[in-house]
């Protein structure tokens, strides 16, 4: 389309610097997938530089050209990430010394002025290998003694059952890991995320990794553009349901065509493979920037009422359906997200007591991804994390999508009070959990089997 | 390289004078240029031809961005690419 011919409306034009400028259009995240497979070395010593100078040399543009391209095509670029293949593929000869890996990497996140780097990682969801035990006892401390780097455990899959020993441990790893960071109100938590059927492409944090079937480097872009569907709708305030998921599509894929054109760009200019763009709708704290508002101009009173999971099940399929025609490749997590504290409409709702962790996990079966970014009281049992985890991968399991848990047991802190992480994760109400003990069920351990609807072989 | 000069705000007299003015000194041919009112916010529509390279049309779109301060109006570069990725199919 580009070149000599093309012939602009003006309303289009001004259309498209309004979503900029007054819609919160951009590009959420511009994160660059480095394997580090090549990395390995027979001590920890040796592989962290190996993965240093990795990292450094591949990713050393990532930043300048991100910013080179927002000047050029006058959309601002918001998150410059990395995703590496999960840390504990590579130190698996040495797992107990895994933590000095996931401290190199903060050096040169650091260094490169990224924002987040992501794929401090396990893969677990069939079995916990004994390297991959050692690997996940380190996740906690890292997350306490690094800045950007964020870790992802995959515990269950469609194919695989959901690995409940795995879970058990994940309960006591988010609990750890916030009370480490209690002077930050358990920010270690919220760099934390436990999925079911992860993706390998996500561009997205906490949960981005490189998965090892893809290339070396690769590119993936996600784009965002809550306001700018909220904005399409006020001017379809009277359209059916049916309309109204016309508007939704036609936005998405504007939306995305602009993910496409900056993946492409980003990918020559850095010698990377062209991933994929991840069509999700990301909200932000800011106001006009929230995925709650849209189910709300969709007629809800408010967010989390009678409703809420039918409106976004709307939502998320007509997004999905306006942004697969507008790029060549859709890939990552892909729909709506919706984290509590990273959503203005959310939180206020939350705070109100509108909106439930029951209600957010019946949202979870219909939108990517799962519980996210919720604080619950910091005494919480570990087992009822784990319960939770449980809960939200069967969801996954049963119905063949990514779901993932990313909540904060906020130490000492209880239903009231809040928890404040400031820029992009927010703030967000303690909300209350079920007192009813899940000790027993989750203390069974073993492996919740592969649903039969798994096997198509 | 093609790209698109927006320039919007508060309608006043001279603008369209200022901007062009500008460009020219600065060789760039403006192919197609459209305006419109809306109550009192003004927007004006360019389409430039520039030959520059990459990093000279960042300063470029630097200096209209500055233009735009002194004059009281927003005033944007941006490569034809955006716009024409959201909206020519």
């Amino acid at each position: 389309m580009s070149g000599g011919g093309s012939v602009f409306n003006k309303y289009d034009i001004i259309e498209t610097i309004d979503m900029i400028e007054k819609e919160h259009l951009d590009i959420r995240t511009v994160t660059m997938g480095i394997s580090l497979l090549s990395c390995v070395r027979e001590n920890a010593k040796k592989t962290a530089r190996a993965v240093y100078d990795t990292v450094m040399r591949r990713a050393e543009k990532l930043v300048p050209v991100a910013a080179g391209l927002s000047r050029e095509y006058g959309i601002p670029i918001v998150n410059k990430r990395i995703s590496v293949t999960p840390v504990s593929l590579i130190t698996a000869g040495f797992a107990s010394d895994s933590a000095k890996i996931g401290r190199i990497l903060d050096k040169a996140a650091t260094e490169l002025g990224i924002d987040f780097l992501g794929g401090y990682s396990a893969l677990v969801h069939k079995g916990t290998a004994a390297y991959e035990e050692e690997f996940l006892k380190t996740i906690p401390e890292v997350l306490a003694s690094t800045e950007r780097v964020c870790s992802s455990v995959n515990v269950g899959s469609t194919r695989s059952g959901i690995n409940m020993d795995a879970v058990r441990v994940m309960g006591e790893a988010i609990k750890q890991a916030a009370q480490l960071t209690a002077e930050k109100d358990g920010i270690g938590a919220a760099k934390l995320v436990v999925f079911c059927n992860a993706v390998e492409d996500n561009p997205f944090m906490a949960g981005a990794f490189h998965g090892v079937g893809e290339a070396d480097t690769v590119i993936n872009v996600g784009v965002s553009g809550p306001g700018v569907v909220h904005h399409a709708l006020k001017f379809a305030k009277d359209a059916d349901l049916t309309d109204a998921a016309e508007v939704i599509k036609r936005t998405a894929f504007k939306i995305t065509r602009a993910g496409q054109l900056i993946a492409k760009e980003a990918s020559k200019r850095l010698g990377a493979r062209f991933g994929i763009v991840d069509l999700s709708l990301a909200p932000t704290p800011a106001r006009g920037d929230s995925v709650a508002h849209i189910l709300e101009e969709l007629g809800l009173e408010v967010v989390g009422g009678h409703g809420t999971t039918a409106a976004l099940a709307m939502l998320n399929d007509a997004v999905k359906k306006g942004g697969v025609m507008a790029s060549s490749r859709v890939g990552g997590l892909s729909g709506a997200f919706i984290p509590v504290s990273e959503d203005i409409g959310m939180i206020e709702s939350a705070t109100a007591g509108k909106i439930t962790l029951e209600k957010l996990e019946a949202m979870t079966c219909v939108c990517s991804v799962g519980l996210d970014m919720i604080a619950i009281p910091g005494d919480t049992p570990a087992s009822t994390v784990s319960a939770i985890i449980a809960d939200e991968a069967a969801i996954g399991m049963i119905n063949q999508k990514t779901t993932a848990v990313r909540i904060i047991p906020a130490p000492n802190k209880g239903v009231g009070d809040s928890v404040s992480f400031g820029g992009l994760l927010g703030r967000a109400p303690v909300m209350p959990v079920h007192a009813g003990s899940a000790e027993k069920f989750i203390g069974r351990g073993g492996l919740i089997p592969a649903p039969i609807h798994s096997f198509k072989n | 390289m093609r790209a698109v000069v927006t320039v919007t705000g508060t309608d006043k007299r001279g603008i369209i004078a200022k901007v062009s003015g500008f460009l020219a000194e600065r060789e760039v041919n403006i192919e197609d240029i459209s305006q419109t009112v809306l109550g009192d916010q003004f927007a004006m529509i360019m389409i430039v031809e520039t030959a520059r390279e990459r990093t000279d049309f960042a300063a470029l779109a630097e200096e209209l961005e500055e233009l735009g301060q002194k004059i009281g109006m927003n005033v944007r570069l941006q490569h034809e690419g955006l716009f024409n990725a959201m909206h020519n199919v």
